[in-house]
This record gives C-alpha cells, structure tokens and sequence, in this order.
C-alpha cells in the first residue's frame, strides 16, 4: 500500500535527520515547561552534552493541562520518557509509591539539599528521596516603576499602605490599580490567597498546626486572607468576573494596570513582554505582625523514570542537575525559578534578585494545602480555587468560605474530625 | 405570486444569510487579521485591519520556528487520510453486509457497532497504549490511524448503512443473474452509487481526527510523528501569554483543514443532492 | 451469525468478509479497552497496586455521598439545560437555514452553506479561544461592538457569572456546531418529491403554509435523527468547558457538565489525583443515561415517526 510506504519512508527520514547514532544513549525529558522549550534547547542541552559525551538530552514538553494525565497513562502502559520532570508532594509521591520513579535517596549530589527542599519530593517519614529539587517560585507583587514614580508612589510596606497605594492610583483614574481576574480560579488561590495569607497563618507554624489538626479553616488566620481579597475587589478592572490569567497578564505588560499580584515564574515573560522599569514587593504586612513571611514554594522537582532501561545515564544527568553548575545555569536561564540547592548561585536579573532577597528578611514557607491535607476527596486545593474565586465574585462571604473548606476536610481527613 | 413579492421574498432570504455567514465567519477573520498585527495593535485595536504601520509577522516567525511544521503537515495530511480510507471502505462493507442480507444477528450485529458512538474512546486510553506498545506500534503513524478507523467506524456504518437500503435491488438482482459475485456487486454497483453518501461521511469522520490532539500526544508524540495539531499545541495551552504566536498558530491551524473541507464540500453538496433524490 | 454446518443453507462468506475488517478493528482497539475501562467501576484500589472487587459500591457512593451526588446531579442538570439550549436554538436555527437554502433558484446558496458550515470544522481550542476573546471585557470586541450600536450598558463578564456562563457557554457550541442540523435537514428537504410539491401547489398551499403543513411534517424523521445526535454529542461534550472554563468548570461549578466532571475525576486536576474506579462509575452511568435516550429513541418516537414516511 503506497500510504504505508510513505509511513516508512517518512519514519526514515526523520531518524536519519535527527542524526542518532546508536551507540550513544539518548534520554527523553517529560516536562510541562513548554514555555521553556528554546532554553533547554539552546542552553541546558548543550550544556551537559559537552560534559557527558555519548549521552543526548530531548526536551519533550506537554502543554500543563495535559501533563499529569499524558504522563500517568504513558507511565502505565510503559511508554514514557528516562526522565520525568516531577510536580510536588503526592502528584510524585503517587508515582514512587507505584514503583514508576526510581529511588534516589543516594544520588551524587542530593548532599546539596536542605531536608526543607526535599520535603516536596520525599516519602512522608522523609527516609527516601525521589526527585531532585530543581526549582521554588516566591509570591509577591511586581509594580510598573514607571507609574509609581508618575504618581509619586512607593512600594508599600504594611497593608494600611497597600491600600493607600491602591486608592492613589484608583483617584488618579488612568491606570486599574490592580490586574487579577477570576475567570480561571487559580489566580485568585494562588497569586491571592496563598500569596497574602502566608502572614496571617504565619507560614509554616499555621500550615503544620493544621496539618495536626489544631487549627482549623474557620478559624481568623483563614479566614482574614479571604476578607482581604474580598477589599480587593473595588480595585480590579471591568468585567475581572471573566477576565483570565493572560487578560491579567496582557493588561499589566502593556502598562494599563499598576500592580500584578504575582508569581516570580512571570519574570522571564514580563522581561519579554513589558518595556517599562518594574519592581516587586513582597505581601504587606498586617498592622500588629512581627516578621513578615513570604510563599517560597517547592514547585517542580526532576527524577527519573524506574522502567527506563538506562538508569544509570539517567543518574548521571541528574547529578549532573544537582550540581552548581546547572543550578547556576537554571536560575539564570529561567529568572523566577529559584534553585534549591545549597549551591552558591548568583542571579543577574534584579527583579528576580529582589524576590529572592525576601528570602532573607521573612520567612519561607510552602502554599498551604499542598502536602497531606489535599490528598482526600473532596481536594482542598481545588476547593480553595473555587471559594477564594467565589468570596471575590460575592457568592460567598468569607466566613462562609472557610465553613465550606473545613467542612470538606472534615469529611475525610481524621485529625480534623 | 407577484414578481415583486418573489423579489422581496428573495432579498429577504440574502439578507438572513448574509447576516448569519457573517456570525460565521467574522470571529475566524478577527483570529486571521489580528495574527498579522502588532501586539499593541492586537489590544488596542482588536478590529481594525492591519495597517502599514501595525503589520507584523513575528507571531508566525516563533511558531514556525518551533518545529518542522511541513513535516507536521504531511503526518497530519496522511494520518487523516489513511484513516479515512479504511473508515470509508470497512464502514461500508459492514454498512452493505447489515443493509443488504438477512442473516441472524443482524440487528444486534447494528446495535453492537453503534455502542462506539455513546462513550468517549479517550476512556480507553491507557488499554490502547498497552496494545500498541504490544504490537510495537507507539510513535508510529500506524497507531494514529489505527485508533482513528475505530472511532470513525460507528458513525460511518451508521449513516453508510441507511443510504445503502436505499440501492435499488433490481439493479443488484440484475447483477446476479449475470452471475456477478457479492464482492463485485458491492464494489462495481453498490459503492458508486453511495459515493455521495461517502462524502458526507467523510467531512464528519475528518473533522475530529484532524483536530485531535490527545492520541497524537499519547500513542505518537515523538518528532517525526507529531501532527499539525499536537505540534502547535505549545501555543494553543490554557495558558498562553504570548498571543502573537497564539493567534499565528491558531490561524495556521485553520487553513489547512478549511481547505481540506472546501475538497471535500464539493463533492458533499452534490452527494446530499444526489443521494437525495434516489 | 456463523449457523452450524447441520443446518442447510452454507455459511455465507462473503457476509463474514464484509463485517470482519470493521468488526475486529472496532472490537480490539475501541470496544475491549471501552469495556475494560467501565469495568474498572466495579473495583477500587486496594493497599498497593492492587485492585480489590467492591461490586455496586461505587455507584452507592456516587448517589448516596452527599458530595459525589450533588457535584453528579449538578453536573446532571447543567448537562439538560446545556441540551435544551441546543434544542431550542441549535435544531431551529438549522432548520431555518435549511428552509431559506432549499428555495428553488436561490443565488450563491453554494457559497452560503460552506460558509455557516465553517466553524463546524474549527477545533475546539480554536473556537473557546476566539469566544473568550470576543467576550473579553478588556479586549473590547464585544463591548465596543454593543456601544456602536448603542447597547453597551447590556454588555455584562457573561463567562464569569454564575447565572450566564451556562448558557453562554451552550450558544457557543450552538454557534459551532449549527451547520450540522443544517446540512442533514437541507438534504432531507431536497429528497421531497417534486410531485408532493407540485400537488400541494394545485391544492393553493404555498410559501410559509407550504413548509409548516408540507415539509415539516415530511422531515420529521431527519429533524428525529439529528436531535438525538445532539443529545449524543451534548452528553458526550466536555472540550469546550476545559478550554473555555478549565477543568474546574467555574464559576462555582455552574459549568460543569457530565463530561467535565468525568475527566477531572478520572485523569484527575492539579492536586486531586485520578480516579478511574470513581471516573468509570461516572462514565458508566453516562453511558447507560445515552443508551436509554439513544433506546427512548429508537423503539418509542422512531417507530411512530415511520408512519409518516413516504
């Protein structure tokens, strides 16, 4: 049949273009960095190619939404790449429990970890590890310099502050004081909830008293958090009941907002993106805290896939990551994703300097719900997206919000029951 | 009935069709012009033409930059083929085999290969996976077409299977007393005369394979087999931020299977007439 | 099928060569997983890897668990109303196409049924992408063309509240998919004899009278047919809330329909982990909820319809 000629044929070509040759070994990246792609392509690749002859990297990214579950059904009818970049806490746990990423506990290099950063990709009594930390994102919120300065403003310190910046810039009419919407939910969680709550819960004193079971989500540090979001309303733009994260994202990098409530991965893109001066401040502090807290996240790890049959190539390319080499080249390639590793890095973007300055003036801790409390049904994280998109759309009040999560938690998870 | 009445009547159906090819087509258009403009542009003017000043073509520089998208191309073009032939010709073989003769089980035989089109296949992924991983066929176009040929096939039958009830018997009786066999009754008599109905089916079996980027991503995601839709899918997320290489991808995604329909619409207007009229 | 050699009439084979390729392609590659999927609903996940048989409990649970019953049955009426909306203005704006497109000597009707027929043909991603910015209220397509002409305080973030994202949403996919009623009605229209016509003319029956008394009551069947493709395809429908609303199908819930609840349970969403023994309960129910309308179909309206066949 000629189509399956032209299969063959096509298949061919392909291979003969890409120029493998086999006795070298070839290991496949899973990742859902798409954004990423040319970085690893120009950059990463290279980089370890040179150091590791007759190893060759291929960076195979899936668009975020599609990840998990491409990745999981790939994984269980044995089809998926060496190595698996890993999301935190129980998405990876839930693999290495199924005996689908090899134990690395002993790796060359995972020496350079703190037990803090391991956390996300260790077993629960923290005896194994199973990815190696690659990156934490901090929260806060990046200004467009250039409007602060023409309405002589300066980044605030305290909350009171905050909404003073906040009314200055509704009074002066020409700019939304704030670019968020709450179409897509995950905004209002994370750069939101998770973002300015960090001080009211107190970082990771209140997300390990919950954990326990001492505190709950109807309690004030829950539920303040929400009440602040629900202040912010008044100053979003129109229509923020349907406005989506690239909306926000648009309205801030082409200068017609003031403030985004952020995320530091946004660094590389805003770089791109906006052509005005921009600085960043962390969450304010409500009146009456002592220290302040920053959501310094353990957001993506990088392990290796058990069934690959090159495991100990896989292994040299993830000393290769742990080391203060690629840590170095990861935090300048990707500005906003922070390496955990213990290793000396210098950054060379100021605003992604400023993010990771916080880390020594506050405290860090993790988003709140992302170990052990969202691993029943309902999902704790998820609820959170939703009630924290309903308190600002004034479906809910935030009592009633936090009643409706700590209802859900209750409902399965034993030390709240 | 007037003249004037007939033209009034006339204008009054261009005017209700012009307004809804408007509704149509306007938001494909909006996608096209604002992937030649400049970002400011893009958000500033969301309406407006491209203009000397705001005509930019970086959107397409970055997709195409992205990947072999000829190659993508071509995948896309023989996968959706390859699967149409084989759903057009098993589709109406069985269609022919359940229209045609009377045999026990025929109408649990129609029922059974219609259960295909009441639940999603993607349901069924990961067994798919695990047989073509046993038949060594991950990353090869073969998979894809494979998997397409089963989910076109309910469908296909379905509709295949009323419009060959309609072929006229004399002309199958005739052909048997000339000693015809079955086989060269259903390819030199029977086919032919359902070729419109084949086009029809045709368009609806297309559209969800072209557009599909799930099986593309599972069974067939390496480089040499990716489709046009997987490999402008890095543009085409949730979330995007980039929207110059959103909408170049978007209108690079649209072209192709237009023109693939506008093929296809020719001979699918002259097969709803045709057919029609027995 | 195949009759045991005692009886007299020979196996007829050429029977068996022209089911065999379709059957065995559609039993191995979509029938046996699909089954070996729903299967999963009667087990759950024991310590370990292992599966442990529970028979009916899942779907105990899915209508007696007060959160898996109300997130089903919210899911349940979103994905009713998501189909009346389809009923009410997909199938009669179809019909109407249809109806202007089949006037005999109608110029560029070519042109017109390939145009209406486009976004049919559009991917999923590209549709829920060029109506969320269309419907963006900071983009300004739709409310800049609502002030032009003089209608701008109507416009309201219609994807972003509770009460309108629904049905929003469902005249998004009418607007996709309503070449699909109209090219099947158009063909049924044109299969009207010319004699049916021509005598109805005689009898003074002509223009609107002409479509409600003549060919409406002629293309039921067709109009039968593609009502429950729309119920099929509606109850099948999942890709534009996760493109347009996310898999959480905000807000609130207020979009989630069967499908959506379907693959976030089975394939799972950020942090909730999947769950195929509840996700194939989920999608068996669905499947047995399409199997009865698909039946309700077939055995009660069909066979009545056949009376008014020609």
């Amino acid at each position: 049949m000629t189509t399956r000629k032209t299969l063959t044929l096509t298949t061919a070509i392909a291979l003969c273009a890409s120029g493998a040759l086999a006795q070298d070994v070839t290991l496949t990246i899973e990742s859902w960095r798409n954004d990423d792609i040319s970085i690893w392509r120009n950059q990463i690749i290279p980089a370890f190619e040179a150091a590791h002859p007759g190893i060759q990297l291929d960076f195979q990214p899936t668009a975020p939404a599609q990840y998990n579950s491409a990745l999981n059904s790939k994984l269980d009818a044995g089809t998926a790449g060496n190595i698996i970049t890993c999301r935190a806490f129980d998405a990876a746990l839930q693999l290495f429990e199924r005996g689908q990423l090899s134990d690395l506990t002993d790796l060359d290099g995972m020496e350079n970890f703190s037990d803090v950063a391991k956390s996300a990709w260790s077993t629960d009594d923290g005896e194994q590890t199973f990815c190696v930390p690659l990156a934490s994102v901090i929260h806060g919120f990046i200004y467009n310099a250039e409007i602060f300065e023409e309405l002589g403003l300066e980044a605030p310190e305290t909350e009171e502050e905050f909404f003073a910046v906040l009314d200055a810039i509704e009074e002066d009419g020409g700019y939304i004081p704030m670019a968020m919407g709450i179409n897509d939910q995950w905004e209002a969680a994370t750069m939101g909830f998770a973002n300015i709550g960090v001080n009211y819960w107190r970082g990771e004193e209140g997300r390990a008293a919950l954990i326990a079971g001492e505190s709950r989500l109807t309690d004030d540090e829950w539920v303040a958090p929400f009440e602040q979001l629900s202040r912010w309303v008044p100053y979003l733009g129109r229509g923020f009941e349907s406005q989506s994260y690239p909306d926000s994202q648009n309205l801030f990098t082409l200068g017609r907002a003031a403030i985004y409530p952020a995320g530091s991965w946004e660094i590389a893109g805003f770089r791109e993106q906006a052509d005005f001066e921009m600085g960043a401040f962390p969450p304010p502090v409500p009146a009456g805290t002592d220290g302040c807290f920053i959501s310094d996240h353990t957001d993506m790890g990088i392990g290796l896939n058990a069934a690959s049959p090159n495991q100990e190539e896989g292994r040299a390319f993830l000393s290769w990551v742990a080391g203060s080499e690629a840590s170095n080249l990861f935090a300048n390639a990707i500005p906003g994703f922070f390496p955990l590793s213990d290793a000396e890095v210098s950054l060379e973007d100021p605003l992604a300097q400023e993010f990771i300055g916080w880390r020594d003036q506050c405290e860090s801790t993790i988003r709140p719900f992302h170990q052990i409390v969202s691993r029943g049904t309902p999902n704790l994280s998820n609820e959170s997206w939703t009630a924290s998109a309903n308190v600002m759309r004034g479906t809910w009040t935030p009592e009633e919000a936090g009643a409706h999560l700590q209802d859900g938690l209750s409902s399965w998870y034993e030390p709240h029951q | 009935m007037s003249a004037r009445a007939n033209i009034l009547r006339s204008s009054a159906a261009h005017a209700i069709l012009i307004a809804y090819t408007i509704l149509a087509l306007y938001p494909v258009f909006l996608i096209v012009i604002n992937s030649m403009k400049s970002r400011r542009a893009i958000f500033n003017e969301p309406l407006a033409l491209p203009t000397r000043e705001t005509f930019d073509l970086v959107g397409f520089h970055t997709v195409l930059e992205q990947g072999n998208f000829l190659l993508y191309f071509q995948n896309s073009l023989i996968v959706t083929l390859a699967s149409l032939f084989l759903v057009l010709l098993f589709g109406a073989m069985a269609a022919f085999a359940l229209a045609e003769y009377r045999f026990r089980g025929n109408l649990l035989m129609g029922l059974y290969l219609a259960l295909g089109i009441m639940i999603p296949i993607r349901l069924g992924t990961v067994a798919i996976l695990e047989i073509m991983v046993a038949a060594n066929l991950v990353n090869t176009l073969t998979s894809l077409v494979l998997v397409y040929t089963a989910q076109g096939l309910p469908l296909a039958v379905f509709i295949l299977a009323e419009f060959m009830r309609q072929v006229s018997d004399d002309l199958k009786n005739a052909a048997r007393i000339d000693g015809l066999s079955e086989y060269r009754i259903f390819f030199t008599i029977a086919l032919p005369l359902v070729r419109p109905a084949l086009a029809t089916v045709a368009v609806f079996t297309m559209i969800p394979i072209w557009n599909d980027l799930w099986f593309p991503l599972i069974l067939a995601p390496s480089d040499a087999t990716k489709t046009l839709t997987l490999g402008s899918q890095i543009f085409l997320g949730q979330y995007v931020t980039n929207w110059n290489a959103v909408l170049a991808a978007l209108t690079l995604a649209i072209f192709p299977v237009v023109v693939l329909y506008l093929i296809f619409s020719r001979q699918l207007i002259r097969g709803i007439t045709r057919g029609a009229v027995k | 099928m195949l009759r045991p050699r005692t009886t007299r009439r020979p196996i007829r084979w050429h029977i068996v060569v022209f089911l065999a390729p379709a059957v065995l392609i559609y039993t191995a590659i979509m029938i046996i997983p699909l089954f070996g999927t729903l299967n999963l609903s009667l087990f759950t996940r024991g310590e370990g890897n292992t599966r442990e048989f529970v028979g009916l409990a899942n779907f105990v649970t899915l209508f007696t668990d007060p959160r898996w019953s109300s997130a089903f049955w919210n899911a349940t009426w979103n994905n009713l109303w998501f189909f009346i909306v389809h009923m009410l203005v997909q199938n009669p704006i179809g019909i109407a196409l249809a109806a202007i497109l089949s006037s005999p000597r109608l110029r560029f009707a070519a042109f017109y049924r390939s145009a209406i027929f486009i976004p049919a043909i559009l991917s999923f991603v590209i549709v829920g992408f060029v109506w969320r910015l269309i419907l963006s209220p900071l983009w300004g397509v739709a409310p800049n063309m609502m002030d032009a002409i003089g209608i701008g305080d109507w416009f309201s973030p219609w994807l972003g509240q509770e009460s309108s994202a629904l049905t929003t949403l469902a005249l998004i996919s009418v607007w996709q998919f309503v070449g699909i009623p109209m090219m099947l009605i158009y063909a049924a229209l044109l299969s009207i004899p010319d004699e049916v016509l021509e005598a109805a003319e005689m009898d003074g029956i002509t223009g609107a009278s002409q479509f409600w008394k003549i060919k409406l009551p002629l293309i039921l069947p067709t109009i039968g047919i593609v009502s429950i493709l729309t119920f099929v395809g509606n109850f099948n429908a999942f890709d534009l809330i996760y493109v347009v609303q996310g898999a959480l199908a905000g807000p609130n819930y207020s979009t989630d329909i069967l499908g959506s609840l379907l693959f976030r349970t089975f394939f799972g969403f950020q942090l909730q982990l999947g769950d195929p023994h509840m996700g194939a309960t989920v999608a068996t129910v669905m499947f047995f909820i399409i199997l009865a309308g698909v039946s309700l179909y077939l055995f009660g309206i069909q066979t009545r319809m056949r009376r008014y066949q020609f």
